[in-house]
This record gives structure tokens, sequence and C-alpha cells, in this order.
């Protein structure tokens, strides 16, 4: 209902771009878009228009914002699955040496009685790196498209998986802590894997690709929508 | 919204903003392909060099996956690993457990035939404690690789770890026993009383009738197993009592518990060749068994008891004029339809060789006479003067026997076929069992005497007795003291008679002068007479002519006998 009454003013309003305006985001100076020429329009050559005041960089959009996104998003899945599949971290006691992935590792919380930390991990390590995975997918699938679909839900999601973004690396604080808190030599020792790398990486690129990400695409394409 | 009215407010004066700054860089947008394209590099990479890294993959069959864990278990050869367990589970039958380990590419020769796993787990034994690591790190899979370079994916796991491990420095021999005893895989070989090697292995033969037991010295001491080797087992405590008292003669304590094999080249001159591996022993029971010279062919030979047998056991010693040269195997019972008695069967192996130059002897002596050199042959010679077989008490407490060939002189003739098969001995009741029958004859006639008329006789003799004993208390003992009173009076008249003052003494006394008296005047008389014997013919002269001889000679007689009775 939003939407529709939303999109009726909308249509009847015009967005800076149409009048060929463009806003500074930092001493908010408007200026004229002269971006109207090729120059900005993804020919391979990335260049910027800056504040004539104060030199802030002024971009109609993010500059190849779905070329970034889907990057980074591409390349945090590449190491996405290493960091699943490699050891992230190594638990040895008294000739007991344990190698634990994410997956066995929220096993082994959940069968040793802590259902709840084992949710927490879970959550943290499976379940946002994924759903940033597939919103970042879908926000850009959709968006690309053009579609005027649950705009503003979509635009939430966004600011959610931004939100959320940095409390995947949880599990990689987890393992840094714990090796540097549990080292008694022979007793108790814990390590670092080259899993935890690789998790490391994953989630700092995907919060590099969601910084990538221009929201103010999901509201383009209004005219094919309708 | 408002912003919006507003610049449709400020749309008009559009020409009139400012132009933004147009800045030229020199990144190029599509190089951000390059990270996804380095992480997916990495991955491949990643991938490449797992795939790299994976040796074969092999299935270990178990009886039981107990402290095993799947993506855990590693499985070692001398202690690295060389692998992982990746999957456990159970056959299609559920008889066993099938564990797939993931070998290393290094290890790949691992997975071959001939290559032995085992679950290594803490084991703690009589000979000791193995795998304690394993106690906290939890079990592994040993292994232990063959020669073959076959490839194989199945595996059996050995129950045991085995005792010697593939390539180790040393040999293996061959024991045969009759009786494992304590050996048990793993128990210790010992040379001179140092562990030198172990039971690798043991098995029964195929027929069932012993078992060879697959020991392992480890080099380089297996160099002191020789041809002429002697192996025993060494298992438990050899208690002797001997002209040197008690002997008490282990290994080592382990030894007793758990079992062990001794080897020792045997005293004297002897092949000193160091035996070729696999090579054959007997396992002897004990050192002195294994020390003796060679007993060389058992012969079976058979003897045929008319009596008891009571105390003769299986093993018990045959011995020949005090030397052991065999022993008893069988003892059975048999009937003898003619006679219908049970005579006892004894089965017996004897060794000639252990008769030693004897024997030589025999044999030589035999050839000499022309005849067959062959043991019956001189059985039945040794036969026909006297050889009889005795079984003969050898320990008067327990009353075991043993049997004993012995000459026994002024024995009936009897008939020996030296062909017939078993050699058959004639025996002769042993000197005990004499003994015993001749006792049971003696038993016999005192079990004749008739103890109970002679019992009752006894008793009426003493009736009577007791009826004379009344009669001699009651009558004869009063009147023996009245006879006994008189008799001291008697005595004391006869002590009053004889006293100093008695009137008896004074008379003796009296006539004793007398006597004396009579006595001086014959003395008198015999002088005179003496000096005038003519006196007795003519009397006594007057004074002077006293020398004159006295005439009446034959009347003096009478003179004389008179004076005694003159008084």
């Amino acid at each position: 209902m939003g939407r529709d009454s939303g999109a009726g003013e909308v249509n009847a309003l015009p967005r800076a771009d149409e009048l060929g305006l463009i806003g500074c985001p930092v001493c908010g100076l408007v200026c004229r878009n002269v971006a109207g020429d090729k120059r900005l329009d993804g020919d391979g050559v990335d260049d910027a228009m800056a504040c004539p005041r104060c030199n802030t960089a002024l971009q109609r959009r993010k500059p190849n914002s779905y070329m970034r996104t889907w990057a980074l998003l591409i390349a945090a899945f590449f190491l996405y699955i290493p960091a699943n599949l490699l050891p992230i971290m190594r638990t040895a006691s008294l000739n007991t040496i344990d190698d634990n992935t994410i997956i066995s590792g929220v096993v082994e919380l959940w069968v040793k009685g802590s259902p709840g930390l084992a949710i927490i991990v879970f959550t943290a390590s499976i379940v946002v790196p994924m759903l940033k995975f597939l919103a970042l997918s879908m926000l850009l699938v959709t968006s690309q498209r053009g579609s005027g679909w649950a705009r503003l839900q979509r635009a939430k999601l966004f600011r959610l998986v931004e939100f959320i973004g940095y409390w995947s690396m949880l599990d990689v604080f987890v393992v840094a802590l714990l090796t540097a808190l549990v080292r008694f030599s022979v007793l108790s020792r814990v390590e670092p894997l080259p899993g935890v790398i690789f998790f490391g990486l994953a989630v700092v690129l995907t919060m590099l690709a969601s910084m990538s990400f221009d929201p103010r695409l999901i509201w383009d394409g209004r005219d094919t929508d309708d | 919204m408002t912003e919006e009215s507003h610049n449709e407010q400020a749309l008009p004066d559009r020409d009139e903003l400012p132009t933004p700054v147009v800045k030229r860089r020199r990144f190029n947008a599509s190089l951000i392909w390059l990270i996804p394209a380095l992480a997916a590099l990495v991955g491949i990479s990643l991938v490449v060099n797992s795939w790299l890294q994976a040796g074969p993959q092999i299935t270990i069959s178990l009886q039981s996956a107990e402290g095993l864990d799947a993506g855990k278990t590693p499985v070692k050869y001398k202690n690295v690993v060389i692998g992982r367990v990746k999957k456990i589970r159970l056959s299609s039958d559920r008889s066993h457990v099938l564990v797939s380990v993931a070998l290393e590419k290094s290890a790949s020769g691992f997975a071959t035939k001939g290559t032995r796993y085992w679950v290594v787990r803490p084991r703690i034994g009589l000979g000791g404690v193995s795998g304690i690591d394993t106690l906290f790190s939890g079990a592994f899979i040993g292994a232990d690789v063959g020669e073959s370079n076959e490839e194989e994916e199945n595996f059996k796991a050995l129950e045991v770890p085995p005792a010697v491990n593939h390539g180790a420095p040393g040999r293996s021999f061959i024991l045969h026993t009759d009786d494992l005893g304590s050996l048990d895989v793993g128990s210790p070989v010992y040379f001179r009383r140092i562990q030198v090697g172990r039971v690798a292995s043991y098995e029964l033969d195929k027929d069932g009738k012993g078992i060879s037991v697959h020991i392992f010295v480890d080099g380089p001491n297996d160099k002191f197993v020789t041809t002429s080797t002697r192996f025993w087992n060494a298992s438990g405590v050899d208690l002797s009592v001997g002209a040197n008292g008690l002997k008490l003669n282990t290994q080592s304590l382990a030894t007793v518990l758990a079992g062990g094999v001794a080897f020792q080249d045997p005293p004297g001159p002897h092949d000193d060749t160091v035996a070729p591996e696999d090579t054959r022993y007997p396992l002897f029971g004990d050192q002195a068994t294994a020390m003796a010279p060679p007993d060389g062919e058992p012969k079976y030979i058979r003897m045929r008891f008319g009596q008891s047998v009571r105390g003769l056991a299986v093993d018990a010693p045959v011995e020949f004029l005090g030397i052991n040269i065999g022993k008893v195997v069988s003892v059975r019972l048999d009937y003898d339809e003619k006679t219908q008695t049970f005579p006892v069967l004894v089965g017996a192996l004897i060794y000639p060789q252990r008769l030693g130059n004897a024997y030589g002897k025999l044999e030589a002596m035999a050839r000499a006479r022309g005849e067959s050199p062959e043991l019956p042959q001189l059985m039945s010679h040794l036969i026909n003067h006297g050889l009889r077989a005795q079984a003969r008490t050898g320990n008067l407490l327990t009353g075991q026997l043993y049997v004993s060939l012995d000459f026994v002189p002024h024995t009936p003739k009897v008939p020996f076929d030296p062909k017939l098969k078993p050699l058959t001995i004639p025996t002769v009741p042993g000197s005990f069992s004499k003994l015993q029958e001749q006792l049971a004859e003696i038993v016999d006639k005192i079990s004749k005497i008739p103890f109970d008329s002679i019992g009752k006789n006894l008793d009426q003799t003493l009736a009577g007795l007791n009826a004379t004993l009344k009669q001699v208390n009651g009558q004869t003992l009063p009147a023996f003291k009245d006879t006994l009173q008189g008799v001291q009076k008697t005595m004391g008249t006869a002590n009053d008679a004889l006293s100093g003052d008695s009137p008896l003494q004074q008379n003796l006394g009296a006539t004793l002068e007398q006597v004396r008296r009579m006595a001086r005047s014959l003395r008198v008389l015999t002088d005179y007479l003496g000096g005038h014997p003519e006196a007795l013919l003519r009397g006594r002269r007057a004074d002077a002519k006293l020398d004159a001889p006295t005439p009446p000679v034959a009347s003096k007689p009478s003179a004389e006998s008179s004076p005694g009775s003159k008084p």
C-alpha cells in the first residue's frame, strides 16, 4: 500500500538525476551533473567528479557498483568454500590433537552441551555469511534488472546486511583470542589453522562487497518497472 | 518531498549552478575482477594440492571399532602418521567393522599386499605394558609394510600387534612342541638370560598333533642360533632336590609368570654353523632334557603286567639298570579269556641311543654274529639272558611306580618272538609286589590263628587263677604269717644262745680250754715219743733213761686215741 502511494507520488516527482543535479554529500553544495557525457558510464575508465567547493568526490551512483560488488561477492564465495572445508582451529592437549572446522566446532559445542553457544557460532559463521551472499546476489540481480519489486524491503534488507556484516568476524576473533589465551605448552594449546584466514578474507570481502553496492540502485529503473 | 519540490523550484536556475571538477583516474574498473580470479586461484590450488596429496583409499576390516574415531584416528607407521580414518561402518552382515582409511600420497606403498594393520590400544600383559600413550591420545591404527608391490585395497586387521616388524634385523625360526605351555605371542626368547627375541606367532600343525611356534631372534644375536642349538621352554619354576640340596632354577620373574623360550648350544663339541632362516627345532620341556644327548628314534615296546600297576602313570620313567631310557606312554587294561585275568598292557617309548656305547657294542656284536642289528633281535638276545620288565616302586611315600628293565636271575625262560609287533617284553612281578604277596601270605596265616578260642580259654584260666589267689589270700597267707612269727621266735632264742654271756658260750669256752690243754699234753706226748719211740713198747722209763726208745710202739695208737677221749 505504501508502495503504491509512494510510487504514485514518486512517479510525479522528479529526481535530482533527472533534473541534471548532483549534491555534495559533505558540504551539501548542489552542482550541475556534468556527467551527461559518456565519460562516467562504465566505459572502463573510472573517472569521477569532485565538489568544486570541498573537493569531495561526487558520484551520481557508486562507480561500477554492480561489477565491483559482483567481483567481490564471487571472490568471497570462492574463499568461503575452503573456509568451511579446512579446519580453522587446532586444540591440542596432552597428546590429543583436535582439528575443528567451523561446522565440526558447532557440532561439538552442541553435543557437549552448549547449545546456546552453538547457535551463536552457527549464526555468526554460517547463517550470516550465507545470508549476505544470498541477499547481495538478490539485490544485485533485482537492481540490474531494474525491478521495482519490494523496493523498501530490499533497501531495509541491505541496511540489515551492512549492519550484521561485522558480526561474522566473531569466529575469527574467537580463534585469535583463544590462540593468545590458551598457551600452556604441553597441557593445552590452541593454534589457528589456514581455514580461519580464508574465513576472515571471505568475511572482509563480503563487507567490501556490501560497501561497494550502491543502495540507490535499488530505486533506479522506476520507469521500466511501471 | 520538500527537497524535490525545492529542486523543482530551483530547476530554472540550473545553468547557474557550479560544475563539478572532473578528475581522471588511472584505475581501471575491470581490475576488480582480479580479486575473484585470485580467490578462485587459491581455491583451485587448494583442491589441486589436496588431490595431489591424497593417497590411496583402503578399507580395513576389524572385529570392533573400539577407540576409533572417524576423521581423527591416525594410521601410524613407526609413530609417523601416514593416514587417517575417514569413515567407520558396519559390514553388510554386521559381523565386523569396515574402516575406510585415506592414506597419504607418500604412504601409497602401504596399500600393497602383505601390509599388516592392527589397532594399537593400551595392553597390559604379564610380559609388560604397551601402548600406554594411547591412554591419552586414543587408539590408533598401526601399520607394517610388507614386501609385495601388488596393490591391495582391502585388509583384515590383526587382533594383536605383530611381534616383529617387517625388515627388522634378525631371523625367525620354527620350534615344534607338543604343548604350548604358557607361551604367547610376544613371549621373550632368552639366550644366557638376555632377551634376544620373542615369540612371533604359533599355530597348530595341520594334523593337530603338535604346535609350531615361530620365534624371531633379533640381530645381531641371531648368529648365536646354530644348527645344533637346543631350545627349551623356560616357563615356570624348576625346583629340584639333588645330592647338592634344594635347587631352584628360573629364568626371570616375568618368565615364571608369562613364559618364555631359552636356547643354548649343548656342552661339548658341536656344530657351530649358523642356522639358516626358518630352521625347525624341537622345543624341549626343560633345560636338562634339552641339553641331554640326542635320543635318536624312539621305539615302542609293550609290557604285560599280571598284577596291579597302581602308581604307574603315563610319563613314568623306563629304566635299564638304573639309566633312564624312555617313558611310559600308555597304561591300558586287557582281559585274558584263557586265564580269566585282567592283565595290564603298558606301552612305553624307549630311546636305544640313551644306552650310549653299550648299544653300539651290542649292535656290533649282533653284526658279528650275522644277525640283524635291529632292536627286536638285540632284545631277544637280552631276554634270553634274563632281561625282564618289572614295575618297581620309585617312591615309597607316594607309591609311584616306574618300569625297570633288569636281568632277573633264575627266571624261567619265556618264548619271545622278535618279529611280533609291537615288541613285547616279558615281565616279572616287581620286588614290591612280591613283598606284598609275601606279606599277604603272612597276614593270611595270622588270620587263621583261632584268636577267639584262645581268648575264651585264657579267660577261663584267668578265672581259675583268680579263685586260687582268693584262696591264697584268705587262708595260706595268715598261716604263713604265723609260721614266720615262729621262725622269728626261734631266731630270738638262737640269738640268745649265741650272746657272750650265755651258758652255752661259757661252756664252749671251758670246753675249748680243755681241748687246748689236751693239745698241749698231746704235744708233750708226741715230743716224748719222738725221742723215745720204744716207750710205746716198753712204757715210760725213769727220767735218767729218757733217751731210751719206748718199746711198746704198737700200743701207742690206742694210747694216742685215749688222750682224745680222756678229757
